[in-house]
Order: structure tokens, then sequence, then C-alpha cells
């Protein structure tokens, strides 16, 4: 089918489309009137029953928490599929790396670059343990934390500072890395099974609230998360990089 | 004036599927299915709003105050977490297409060589 | 009746969003994306959901630019290596 049939095809079908929207969607409650009982049953339930004051966190880790394993899993299959995608064949050999416009310096990057990389990859790091660590008090949680946390050795990559991004994830330890929060939290979930209760059932003692220790097994499931999302990414990052990368030593 | 989120949503659905449809380049189709994902989002968090209504934290107000819908903001967080996957194995698959068949145009990768 | 605000934002993200689509140079369009992605994150907070909101601005305006980037830095070295 030509390019034009195929555009004038899809408008006619696409206003078609657009009327059957609109008419299923002005039978929902109109903005700001929501009527759902679960949600405010679950608001009424955070802090007196669980002790914590995050509601997402809540629902994501303990009132739903079987959802956010097979997520978890999903992003660990994601990350496994795409690094087998890239790998290396069998008859592709390793090629050296060529200076594609020879006489003419790359690109360094400039001293205020790499200053700023410096003191913001320590503030990043601190601050993903902080978001991951407080997911149940304030928002946040494993999933944002870790993606935080993955972002400050790619501050390195983007200052020049290739030996010590490849120190700072060597491939190994971040493998090691994913694969623990992966298998952690199934683990936590076959432990309370063990003490008693359903799969992934809070049988911790619940605490205070607003202390860090609070809501149970909560705060060891965003462990696991940050952990393993971390990993991942640090993975997905290594993988893509590893053809790209320029060596300013060959 | 009340449904006018909806409204955006289904806007977006559409303006992502015409950008999806006329693409020429395996990248800039993928990046259209993000968009088309995020009209989801903006359905989501239209639906679980409340006038008025603070956000689902207690840290500093009492709790039994009205707040809005927390179960419908878990599904948008796995979604937002999804969507990025999805794009990762997409992009990887659009790297393959061009390492075997040397173009990323989908108008010119017809027929599927074995 | 909606505040003026939150009205405000839904038109803007709308807007981006026909910006993206419409966008042809993929390169050009990862930085568009980013800043879609930033919108996106305001709209939540306007309504009221900030996990919501920093999940968005760390995955979809750090996490997926950098993908998009990466992706079409390999095509482009793959390109390069073809004409040798």
């Amino acid at each position: 089918m030509k390019r034009k049939t195929r555009t004038r095809f899809f408008l006619v079908s696409a206003s078609v489309l657009a009327a059957v929207f609109l008419l299923g969607v002005l039978g929902l409650p109109p903005l700001g009137h929501y009527r759902g009982p679960y949600g405010d049953v679950v608001n009424a339930l955070t802090v007196p029953e669980r002790h914590v004051t995050d509601a997402v966190t809540l629902v994501n880790f303990d009132v739903r928490g079987f959802d956010t394993l097979g997520e978890e899993y999903i992003l660990f299959t994601s990350v496994m599929a795409v690094a087998l995608l890239l790998r290396r064949q069998r008859d592709e050999p390793r090629r050296r790396h060529r200076d594609h416009a020879p006489g003419r310096k790359g690109v360094e990057a400039s001293d205020a670059v790499r200053v700023v990389s410096l003191v913001l990859s320590g503030i990043l790091v601190t601050f993903g343990i902080y978001v991951v660590t407080h997911g149940q008090l304030t928002p946040g949680g494993g999933f944002q934390g870790g993606v935080i946390l993955a972002t400050a050795p790619l501050l390195m990559y983007v200052a020049g500072e290739f030996e010590n991004f490849r120190r700072a994830v060597p491939r190994q330890l971040v493998h090691i890395a994913e694969a623990l929060g992966a298998c952690g939290y199934g683990l936590i979930g076959l432990a309370t099974m063990a003490a008693g209760g359903a799969f992934l059932q809070n049988t911790l003692p619940f605490g205070t609230t607003g202390s860090i220790v609070s809501g149970g097994t909560i705060p060891l499931i965003d462990l696991s998360v940050g952990l393993e999302v971390s990993g991942g990414l640090a993975v997905l990052l290594i993988v893509y990089m590893e053809e790209t990368l320029e060596h300013k030593e060959e | 004036m009340s449904y006018l989120p909806y409204v955006i949503a289904a806007w977006i659905f559409l303006v992502g599927l015409y950008g999806l449809i006329t693409s020429r380049h395996l990248v800039h189709l993928i990046i259209c299915l993000s968009v088309i994902q995020s009209s989801t989002y903006v359905l989501l968090v239209a639906i679980g709003y409340r006038t008025g209504a603070a956000a689902p934290v207690f840290a500093d107000i009492p709790p039994g105050t009205p707040a809005v819908d927390s179960v419908v903001q878990a599904v948008m967080l796995t979604d937002v977490v999804v969507e990025v996957t999805v794009v990762a194995l997409l992009l990887a698959f659009a790297v393959q297409t061009h390492k075997r068949h040397g173009t990323v145009d989908p108008d010119q990768l017809r027929a599927l060589r074995g | 009746m909606l505040p003026l605000i939150q009205a405000m934002v839904l038109l803007f993200v709308a807007a981006g969003a026909a910006v993206v689509a419409l966008t042809r140079d993929p390169v050009a369009q990862a930085l568009v994306v980013s800043f879609y992605g930033l919108l996106l994150a305001i709209l939540f907070f306007v309504f009221q959901a900030p996990d919501v909101s920093l999940s968005q601005i760390v995955i979809g305006a750090v996490a997926l630019p950098l993908m998009i980037l990466l992706a079409l830095t390999k095509i482009k070295k793959q390109e390069h290596e073809k004409k040798d």
C-alpha cells in the first residue's frame, strides 16, 4: 500500500476511533468526584494498622506486593534479554577501535564539567541511598532510589573518567548485586511463609510510625528492590557502552 | 470542562498513533510508542483525583484527612517502570535489525528473510 | 471546575505530545522527549501524586533519553563499519 493511501486510510479510521473514545469517556465520573471505596479503605488503614505514612509504598510492597514481585522480574528479564541480544556473535571478530577523524583531537570534557560531576556523584549516591531507605515514610522507595543510584557512574562517564568508571562498576560485582536483589524479594516471601503466614504477608513487628524501622517487611523489600534496579540499570549501561567506548589510551 | 483530562488522553493517544504510522525511522517509531503509553498515565491520574484533597502521604498531615486514591498511583508507578523496560528491549531489537538488514526505515523492511 | 493551573499544564502536555510525534530526527527527538517527561512530572505533581512524579522524572527524563542516544550511537557506529 502506498504511503499516501495509508495515511488517508488512517485519518478516516482515527476519526471513527476518536468518536468512540469520546463517547466512552463521557460515561466516566467527572474529574474530582472520585467514587471508589478501595482507595479510601487503604488510606484509612495505613497509619493505624501498619504504622506506615506513605500509602503508595504500602500498596506497592505490602497490600499488592505480589504484583511488584512480577514487575521486578520483568525488569530483570528484560535487562538479561538486552544483554543477550547485544552480545558479540561468534562470527564477529573483535574490532579495534578506529579513529574516524584522524588528525583531529577528540573533544575532552572541560574543567567545569569534571568538577561538577565530581561533586554531584557523591551527592547522588547519598541521595539515592536516602530515597531507598525512606520509602515507607516519604515519597520514594526502591525503584526511584535504584535509578538515582545508577546515574552516579553515568556522571563519571560523562566527565571522561573512563578508568574510574570501569573501577566503580566492575561487571562481576554489578551482576552479583542484581541477582541478589532479584532473589532477595522471593526469599523474603518464602521466609514469611516459613514463619507461619501467607507468601509475602507482613509478619515482622510494625515498629513506631515515623522511624526508619517501621512497616514490617517493607524496608527489607525496599533494599532488595533498590539493589536490583540499580544493578540492572548499571548492567544496561555497561552493555551499551562496551561497544561505543572510545578509549583515549588506545 | 471537567472532562478535559480524558479528552487530552484520547488526543495524546491519537497523535502518538499518527506519528507511529507515518514514521521513517525505527527509533522514532519506538519513541512514539512511549508517547502512546503516556496517554494511559494521564487517564489514570485523572480517575484517582479528588477535588481539594491532599497527596496520600500522611507524614505531616493527620491521618483521616481526605486524600486522593493511592491504589491508582501504585498502578501508575508499575506502568512507568514497565515502559522503560519495554523501550530498552525494543531499542535492542532495532539495533539488531539494522545490523542484519542494513536499514532502519520500516518501509524498506518488507520481506522477513530467515 | 478545574483550577487554572491544572488546565494549563494539561494543555502544555497535549502540545508536547504533538511536538514529540512530529519531530522526525531521532537525536532531536531524544531531547524533546526528555522535556516532555519533565512536563508529565509537573502534571503528576499538580494532581497530587508525588511518588509517581519522582518516578517519572528519574525514568522519563533521565533513563529514557539516555538509552535512546546510546542506541543511536550504536547504529551510527554500525553504519561506519559497514562503509569500510
